[in-house]
């Protein structure tokens, strides 16, 4: 082989004219990283974007079923302020009249620290994006501020949205304090602790519509098994079902049953990663167990811990199957999250409520749980830093 | 229940050897598949299968039902028709559903397919069913399988025992139900309900509250209807007359299963059949359900009444309730107003006017097959079918419901119950216009489930579904509905 005929891929030896094909593989591999995401994306686009904002179209729309297919009339954001108004305002924000004195000063309190907290914030020098994103934080604060006086605390009934809200604050609370505990438990040295882990761990593996049914059966105060105990202790008349609280708190118990091991088996991944050698030092040192856990184990499992929470967060904003097989989102609508409530529009084909109730779930879980990732997350992160 | 599951299989399967298939010849649809869709369960789907083997054997034409839960029947059905997905050749689904799908343009026309089908027997099939359950618009577009509308079932026992009558108007109802409220029904030793209705929300609870105000609304005819001024439309629900169901089926709550806001049709037959129920509210089930073998306590004992009245009806001009009169309620009986409900209609079969000819034609064929005498008649007298009557043959003497196990008394009763209801010049109508799914299953629904949790005064409900009425007839097309409805009442 001559060296005239020898020369590396991609150069072009002087006085040899450079071929075609040199050309394309130039080029190809200038944009090698393009084609090699391309499929991924295409398909990305595909199956996940290109819906969401197809559905776009339906929230700004009366949709119309006919021998045609899909006849859209668009509405603008017609379905949308509908939520806001009338007949629907009730049931997606709640009943918002009469609202109370306690309900008045609360507000005014939540208000005044907010707008307090977005003035300290400027005056500390964020930045224009940032500010633009605790002023839309503020402004979803002193909403729920509002909605929570003008409702809980004005003894109005509840829409679908505080009912979410209330399955996500209250319901997380009580998982992650109760996983927490349990995966304490599970990391001491006790007997028997890996049968625990993996019965803890059970009741993440079953389906939420199976969790639903074996609750509503179970706890069915008539015909289910725990009917001579409620017989026993006189509440064979007590219908937990019909009243809006413990029906809540019911849907609350269920879901807490299924997901309580997820943030057992997340905790306790992470308690046995904590250093032992310190917690032996403090104990050397004659720190008591609350010190070691304040001190040396919470700043170190912290990470994981909000990080989980706010896992646990985004699903349980989307709660669905439980209070639909267990009470039909009743008594009322009290037991309704906005998932339940975007899907019973959606089997009445009102296509378009349907979207746009869907939309203003997405918007809220993103501006609540970016708040939190913002604010508090990140705020434990460079605390432990 | 899984006994009379297999007792009723067998009664089929009995039937289904003797080669009634006729509406077909052998071997006429070698290689077609028709795929029908409807609710889950034995109930409704379980005789579709089993008869359709059968066909398949005799036809050649292999049937597939799909199941899939109650509220998603009639969205699925919409989507896979009107996108031409046509995964779907047929539709079971309540008879009331053809008129938004008929205005969507995609049912077969079946009249043709009759007019060449010596077996159906279209004139024995009862004129309500006939006329209003399977033709949209003057033309056939269903085939009913099944024949709906409530009743109210007492125990007879309880009642003699206490010394009291059926009730004939829902005052009555309340009355009779306080009485016997508490007393032992089953002979467990526990008290029992006066009363039971399946009030649960997005259940069926919307059904019910029709049937107790119909009476209260409707005097003069099923084409005048209870929901609408068919002239234009506006909701006739915000007066005295649905204020007074509203309370009337409140109260009936004091008397029920301390869980009765949670609980749906299965729950309710459940405790009746247990013999907890002295009262309920109920399609033409209870009768034959009465006679499986988990219902022991109850066989024999629930009888029936084609409806419960009322002595004060609507006056529409002025919104006030009016004592019955000949001339504010022409079709009343001794000064009380009857109107029973034909709640849901009935499961009806349609067929994708997209489908392939030769599916329309084995799908036509299977229809006509479940709906002759045949085998409807046999279908109608077993409980777990789900089906009831609507065929005149099925209803013309005892014998057939006495060879199900039902006393000669008992026959005559469910049998005259049902006759009168059909007979009923007033008979009301359920809502049969495009978005009834809407009307009633969600603003409706929800509005009364908000109402008895005590979320919302009546007032405020009546209300809210005037709005919420209002604001789906601007959706749909005034002018459309007026004509769907006009089309829906015979007008």
């Amino acid at each position: 082989m001559s060296n005239s005929n020898y020369f590396q891929p991609g150069t072009s030896p002087v006085g040899f004219k450079r071929l075609r094909s040199d050309h394309l593989n130039e080029w190809l591999d200038r944009h090698s990283r393009t084609f090699f995401i391309a499929p991924a994306l295409v398909l990305l686009l595909a199956f996940a974007i290109f819906p969401t904002f197809y559905s776009i179209i339906f929230a700004l729309s009366r949709v119309k079923f006919t021998a045609n297919g899909l006849r859209f009339r668009f509405v603008w954001f017609d379905n949308f302020f509908a939520q806001f108004s009338g007949n629907e305002q009730a049931h997606f924000l709640g009943r918002l009249t009469n609202i109370s004195v306690l309900g008045w000063v609360f507000f005014a309190a939540v208000t005044a620290a907010t707008l307090y907290w977005l003035y300290k914030s400027f005056r500390n020098g964020a930045s224009v994006v940032g500010l633009i994103g605790r002023f839309i934080s503020a402004a979803m604060a002193i909403s729920i501020a509002f909605l929570f006086s003008a409702t809980l605390l004005s003894g109005n009934p509840w829409g679908t949205l505080m009912t979410t809200l209330f399955y996500v604050f209250v319901g997380c609370t009580v998982q992650f304090f109760i996983g927490t505990m349990l995966a304490l438990l599970c990391s001491q040295p006790i007997s028997g602790k890996n049968f625990f882990r993996v019965l803890f761990f059970i009741p993440l593996m079953i389906t939420p519509l199976g969790v639903g049914y074996a609750f509503k059966m179970v706890l069915d105060i008539t015909k289910g098994p725990l009917q001579p105990l409620w017989d026993a202790i006189g509440l064979q008349n007590w219908a937990w079902s019909t009243d809006a609280w413990t029906a809540r708190w019911f849907v609350i118990l269920g879901d807490s049953w299924q997901w309580i091991p997820f943030i057992f088996i997340a905790m306790l991944a992470a308690l046995e990663n904590v250093s032992r050698d310190q917690v032996e030092a403090a104990e050397v040192d004659g720190a008591s167990n609350l010190m070691i856990f304040q001190e040396i184990t919470w700043p170190q499992i912290m990470p994981v811990a909000m990080t989980i929470l706010l896992i646990r967060m985004v699903e349980a904003f989307k709660i669905v199957d439980l209070p639909n097989i267990m009470t039909s989102g009743g008594p009322g609508i009290a037991t309704e999250s906005i998932t339940l409530h975007s899907y019973f529009l959606w089997r009445a084909n009102d296509m378009g409520s349907s979207s746009a109730v869907a939309y203003l779930l997405l918007i809220l879980t993103v501006v609540v749980c970016a708040s939190f990732f913002n604010y508090i997350v990140l705020g434990q992160f460079k605390k432990t830093k | 229940m899984k006994t009379s599951k297999n007792a009723a299989a067998a009664a089929v399967s009995a039937i289904m050897l003797s080669g009634l298939v006729s509406a077909a010849s052998a071997g006429e649809f070698d290689g077609v598949t028709v795929n029908i869709l409807t609710r889950p369960g034995y109930v409704i789907a379980g005789p579709l299968k089993e008869r359709g083997q059968v066909f398949e054997k005799e036809t050649g034409a292999k049937i597939v039902v799909s199941e899939v839960p109650y509220a998603e029947i009639f969205p699925k059905i919409l989507n896979d028709w009107t996108t031409k997905t046509n995964s779907i050749d047929v539709g079971v689904f309540a008879a009331g559903w053809g008129v938004e799908l008929d205005a969507a343009g995609l049912l077969e026309d079946l009249d043709p397919y009759i007019a060449k089908d010596k077996k159906i027997d279209t004139a024995d099939i009862a004129p309500y069913f006939r006329e209003f359950g399977q033709k949209v618009g003057g033309k056939t577009k269903l085939i009913m399988v099944d024949g709906d509308f409530q009743m109210v079932y007492y125990r007879t026992d309880v009642l003699q025992k206490a010394g009291l009558q059926p009730p004939k108007t829902w005052q009555e109802y309340i009355e009779v139900a306080s009485k016997i409220h508490g007393q032992d029904m089953n002979g467990d030793g526990q008290g029992d309900y006066g009363s039971c209705i399946f009030k649960k929300r997005n259940g069926q609870s919307y059904f019910a509250i029709q049937t107790i105000a119909a009476p209260l609304v409707q005097t003069k005819g099923t084409a005048q209807g209870f929901h609408f001024d068919n002239a234009t439309m506006k909701p006739i629900v915000n007066n005295e007359a649905w204020k007074k169901a509203f309370e009337i089926y409140k109260e009936t709550g004091k008397y029920g299963p301390p869980e009765e806001l949670n609980m749906d049709i299965g729950d309710t037959r459940a405790v009746f059949k247990s013999g907890r129920c002295g009262l309920l509210i109920e399609w033409g089930d209870p009768g034959t359900l009465q006679l499986d073998n988990d219902a022991a306590k109850i066989k024999n004992l629930m009888y029936a009444v084609s409806a419960v009245g009322s002595k004060e009806v609507l006056d529409r001009k002025t919104g006030k309730l009016v004592a019955v009169t000949k001339e504010s309620a022409p079709n009343s009986i001794d000064g009380v107003n009857y109107a029973p409900f034909a709640a849901f209609g009935g499961w009806a079969g349609a067929i994708n006017k997209n489908a392939d000819p030769k599916k329309k034609a084995a799908a036509y064929a299977f229809l006509s097959y479940m709906n002759q005498a045949a085998q409807s008649n046999v279908d109608v007298t077993l409980g777990p079918t789900g089906y009831n009557p609507y065929r005149l043959s099925q209803l013309k003497s005892t014998d057939l419901w006495v060879k199900a196990g039902m006393t000669k008394e008992l026959a005559a009763n469910y049998i005259g119950a049902i006759n009168a209801a059909l007979n009923n010049p007033n008979m009301a109508s359920d809502m049969k216009i495009p978005g009834a799914q809407q009307y009633t299953g969600v603003v409706l629904d929800t509005e009364l489930a908000r109402y008895l949790s005590g979320e919302i005064t009546v007032d405020q409900a009546l209300k809210n579904i005037e709005e919420g009425w209002e604001k789906i007839t601007e959706d749909f097309g005034r002018k459309e509905q007026i004509s769907s409805q006009k089309l829906a009442l015979g007008l």
